[in-house]
């Protein structure tokens, strides 16, 4: 057994043992649900029916019924897919970057942090998709081979890029994920004693019996997957930061933006884990593996993104001055003293500034103040996707086309559905999935449990 | 008929397992399997497992992928419909691929972590409808088993086996005949 440097906070609490972990994790699959899942659900669910109402009604009538105009003709949708996108960044970077520096308290929050990946990755989706307005012939955004005079998808276009990285990110994190479920959906299939729970989880974990080749191939997959996913996070927003960086409108013009827009994505994406987190371990009694030190990680990854997010706007405020074009700093000056000013001064606050809080230890090593913090930096991150997208556009070339966007009931209806779609999924995957990479706990428990970091030698406890 | 023994060593511990099968090995046995709710590192070596190469396939998946993504992308943008975008028109695809590098980058990696995926569900025989053949449903949560096979042991008697086991820290043993049908 490896030995932990001894100074390491352990990473699973208490008195655990193989089976505890076993239990702790896949009882709530195992007992009826708590009341407040039902109260969680039914909520979430609502608000799902309507941004499904809303949606429909869009596709019914025109995207006119959103608050677009002849100046802004991107708004709140792509703003929500880029918020979206951003939010599905931390799963995999969690599970992949963390996987090759081989940062254990991965394990513990990986699981659940890839289900939100994907489920954040289904939401972005959403809104290119009904952006088409005949979202019917949604096929067309592939290369396929067609009747109108062979008319092919533009390659040299981000946006096609963007159709290329998406749906490689999510397929490929779907797989990921689902690879690491096989043998902990196994251990629920053996754990069950329900017929038809039975044959759902034995179908579910492909008949996984744990055989030392099959680990032996489980652990080289997870590895290569993490060597491929690991330069797929990158590259997927620094495609979408393309889709604003190739044009030519001031503003969007602007070379920092990949750098600048992956590290926003894994900022977001790490706030909206500890939202969901900090609910998760104390409903679902996890305290024991998401530990307080997990939370302190997590912190320092969003003090270290927040800050290069806080560099990379000053950065792009002083180029727009110091390039001498008139209309780029004119772009910027309107951003902070416009009508808009104060979207840029919200961003500025809630991402500059606030997680520059979390220097202090006792503040990032709190559980109310990192779950205010974590809301705080989502609207931030959805400000600065708006103020990029609208602030840029809403005063043209033409001050005869200025113009301002106000966003209808459709607009709102639709973001607010995805959220309440994205929280019935999540919850769904609380209730039936394993939460926690048991296999991986597990594995981790003699070097990092604090019951055996207690010992005085770990290879003598029988 | 050919009556063969399976003999499976139950342990609560991984390292204890492991010091088992090495002093298995040590007198000549072969572990013919060994379940465990988790991967146990350093076990391979021990029991005569071989790095896996599906490393190697993802390569090739990956390289297939890279290749289909270039010769596609020539095809529509160069060949069959030249589009001519703000004065820069696609003459060749040297000059069009820095357009073409995200494309190709992510048609990569779609290939090859599908492919080896794939392969690795084929390889373990874990696929959907599947039936599990872990011998006990507790190797998937907390013990750990090593599967002996006299079919694969000759040289030994099963008594001999289960002796050796028995000084092991073993937990449980548990012991199966079944019968192989000789061809006529």
């Amino acid at each position: 057994m490896v030995k932990e440097a001894a100074i390491r906070e352990p990473l699973i609490l208490g008195n655990k043992s193989y089976s505890d972990i076993t239990n702790d994790v896949i009882s709530p699959i195992m007992n009826k649900a708590p009341k407040a899942w039902y109260v969680l659900i039914s909520i979430a669910a609502v608000i799902a029916l309507w941004g499904l109402g809303c949606i429909m009604y869009l596709i019914g009538t025109g995207i006119g019924t959103w608050g677009l105009n002849k100046t802004v003709g991107w708004a709140w949708d792509i703003t929500n897919f880029v918020w979206w996108v951003g939010i599905g960044h931390a799963g995999t970077l969690i599970s992949a970057v963390l996987l090759l520096f081989r940062q254990k308290w991965r394990m513990a929050i990986n699981r659940s942090a890839e289900a939100m990946t994907i489920f954040a990755v289904m939401m972005a989706a959403v809104f290119p998709g009904i952006h088409m307005g005949r979202i019917w012939l949604a096929y067309f955004v592939f290369p396929v081979p067609n009747q109108f005079g062979s008319l092919w998808v533009n390659f040299n276009s981000p946006l096609l890029w963007d159709v290329f990285a998406i749906s490689t990110y999510f397929s490929v994190s779907l797989v990921f994920w689902y690879i690491g479920l096989i043998p902990d959906f196994a251990t629920i299939r053996d754990k069950v004693t329900d017929p038809i729970r039975k044959k759902i989880y034995s179908l579910l974990s492909f008949g996984w019996s744990g055989r030392a080749k099959h680990w032996n191939r489980f652990e080289e997959v997870s590895l290569v997957l993490a060597g491929m996913a690991t330069p797929l996070v990158f590259s997927v927003h620094s495609i979408v930061s393309m889709d604003f960086a190739t044009s030519v409108i001031p503003g969007w013009h602007t070379t920092i933006f990949p750098p600048y827009f992956v590290s926003g994505a894994v900022f977001s994406g790490f706030a909206m884990v500890q939202t969901l987190l900090l609910i998760m371990r104390k409903v679902m009694k996890l305290e024991s593996y998401v530990t307080i030190k997990h939370i302190e990680y997590m912190n320092i990854v969003i003090i270290v993104t927040g800050s290069i997010v806080g560099v990379a706007y000053i950065t792009e405020l002083f180029i727009s001055w110091y390039s001498g074009v008139e209309y780029e700093s004119y772009a910027f000056i309107n951003r902070f003293s416009g009508p808009y000013w104060w979207s840029y001064w919200s961003m500025m606050t809630c991402n500059v500034i606030s997680p520059q809080l979390f220097w202090v230890k006792k503040w990032r090593r709190n559980l109310s103040f990192t779950f205010v913090m974590s809301i705080i930096v989502n609207i931030g991150m959805w400000f600065e996707r708006f103020v990029i997208i609208v602030t840029s556009l809403h005063r043209d070339y033409l001050p005869s086309s200025w113009t301002m966007f106000y966003p209808t009931w459709v607009d709102i209806g639709v973001f607010i559905g995805t959220i309440g779609i994205f929280f019935v999924l999540f919850l769904l995957f609380t209730r039936f999935f394993p939460v926690l990479a048991l296999n991986e706990v597990k594995s981790i428990l003699k070097s990092s449990g604090e019951e055996y970091k207690n010992k005085p030698d770990n290879h003598n406890h029988h | 008929m050919n009556t063969e023994k399976i003999i499976y060593g139950m342990y609560d511990d991984e390292q204890e397992l492991m010091g088992a099968a090495k002093s298995l090995v040590s007198k000549g046995v072969k572990v013919t399997e060994v379940y465990s709710p988790f991967p146990i590192h350093g076990l391979d070596p021990i029991i005569g497992i071989r790095p896996t190469r599906l490393g190697d396939m993802a390569f090739i998946y990956g390289l297939f992928g890279m290749t289909m993504a270039l010769i596609g992308m020539r095809y529509f943008m160069v060949v069959d419909w030249p589009m001519n975008i703000g004065g820069k028109p696609n003459f060749s695809l040297l000059e069009n691929l820095p357009a073409f590098i995200p494309v190709t980058f992510e048609f990569t990696v779609l290939c090859a972590c599908h492919g080896m995926a794939i392969t690795y569900m084929f390889r373990n025989k874990t696929l959907p409808g599947m039936p599990a053949s872990n011998p006990d449903p507790r190797t998937t949560d907390n013990m750990f088993v090593i599967e002996l096979n006299t079919a694969d042991n000759k040289d030994f008697s099963s008594e001999q086996l289960s002796g050796w086991l028995k000084e092991t820290p073993v937990v449980e043993l548990t012991e199966k005949v079944y019968t192989i049908q000789e061809e006529i």
